[in-house]
């Protein structure tokens, strides 16, 4: 699968490293060139400098042949406006916009973008901890838990290396 | 009439002025504490010190009674999901966005926001009136479609002039010319037609390929 991510914080770097080790051919695209030292775990990431909002900056990053696009800057209206390019201009099949603000993001739902929001994703989750219901959040928490002991490991083997 | 002015910088603070002295009603939605303040010393009670891109805030504002939402940020995403939320949240029965990179006023409009103004764009097109070169001129998206108009103007010296439709290549791009206006006559666009320096042509393509378009026909 050909896949853009836009913006490189924590969660894009984190994630492009998944989707790089699943096999997946990933191209990042972030205006921060300081930003691509959040992409751990990658080996075989494209980075692009460039504006997810521009045209440009999207066709070179070859948005016409992405099965998926994800928007992940800090900025919920731009991540609106790159998800929405890159599905009405380019008509991406899979678009995903993290959308924080819950408000937005349950409109723009309706318009064949998935958003998601880290406010009431991470919200629901913690209080389903504290009240001490494992349902909610098992999977997740074991995968996550799951993905940190090996990037941890790695840390320790380029340690040892040195 | 009611107008939600989202944005209160200098483009905002001088709209919301000059409607108010024109007897329109206004509220000025402004994130910033101070320059909230300022507006408000500057016009009276017509703010309020809140993000316009929440759609709760608009409808504070009472968007739902404005005849018009107009966003004039300095930040063109922002502009579009004031201008998406008025329409969808607020069924505002018109919404003006300004503009600030003119590249973006094609996504917009294909994005359904119809009425925007690119300042940038006004002050080029005062100074292309006085270039030789040709004009290229995206004019509007075809709804549904993923298609726009364009009109463009054969200049000298461009790849385009003196050339047979065939032989410009717009076809690989899925690109179509529709028709030549040669001296405010319509012609039809065959292959073999020679294009004239000073043709209008109106061109049919993929929003995505507008670039390559401009290439086609400027170079």
């Amino acid at each position: 699968m050909n896949v853009i991510v836009v913006g490189c914080g924590r969660v894009g770097g984190f994630l492009a490293g998944l989707l790089d080790k699943g096999g997946h051919a990933v191209t990042v695209v972030d205006k921060d060139r300081g930003a691509f030292v959040h992409l751990i775990g990658a080996t075989n990431v494209t980075t692009l400098l460039g504006d997810g909002t521009d045209m440009e900056s999207l066709r070179r990053a070859g948005i016409e042949r992405a099965d998926a696009f994800l928007a992940l800057t800090e900025g919920d209206n731009r991540n609106l406006m790159s998800a929405q390019i890159a599905k009405e201009i380019f008509g991406v099949k899979r678009v995903i916009a993290k959308v924080n603000d819950p408000i937005r993001a349950e409109l723009y739902r309706g318009r064949g973008i998935q958003t998601f929001s880290r406010t009431t994703i991470l919200g629901t989750l913690l209080e389903a901890l504290l009240r001490g219901d494992t349902e909610v959040g098992e999977v997740l928490l074991q995968r996550s838990l799951a993905h940190e002991r090996e990037l941890s490991a790695q840390a320790e083997g380029v340690k040892a290396s040195r | 009439m009611y107008f939600l002015v989202a944005g209160g910088g200098e483009v905002g603070f001088h709209l919301s002025k000059a409607l108010l002295e024109a007897g329109h009603e206004v509220m000025v939605l402004e994130s910033d504490r101070r320059r909230a303040q300022f507006i408000q010393e500057q016009l009276g009670s017509v703010v309020l010190n809140a993000p316009a891109d929440e759609g709760r805030y608009q409808l504070e504002a009472g968007c739902r009674r404005a005849d018009a939402v107009i966003a004039v940020t300095g930040d063109d995403a922002k502009n579009l999901v004031i201008c998406q939320l008025a329409l969808e949240l607020c069924k505002v029965g018109r919404v003006i966005a300004r503009v600030n990179d003119p590249k973006n006023e094609i996504v917009f409009k294909t994005l359904g926001i119809n009425e925007t103004i690119s300042s940038t764009r006004v002050l080029m097109s005062i100074i292309e009136q006085e270039l030789p070169t040709g004009g290229f001129l995206p004019l509007m998206p075809l709804t549904g479609s993923h298609l726009e108009l364009i009109e463009a103007e054969i200049a000298a010296g461009t790849p385009a002039a003196g050339r047979e439709v065939r032989a410009i290549g717009l076809s690989t791009h899925g690109a179509l010319i529709g028709g030549i206006v040669r001296r405010g006559e319509i012609l039809h666009a065959h292959g073999d037609t020679k294009l004239q320096v000073g043709d209008r042509i109106i061109v049919f393509a993929p929003t995505a390929v507008e670039q390559e378009v401009r290439k086609a026909l400027f170079g």
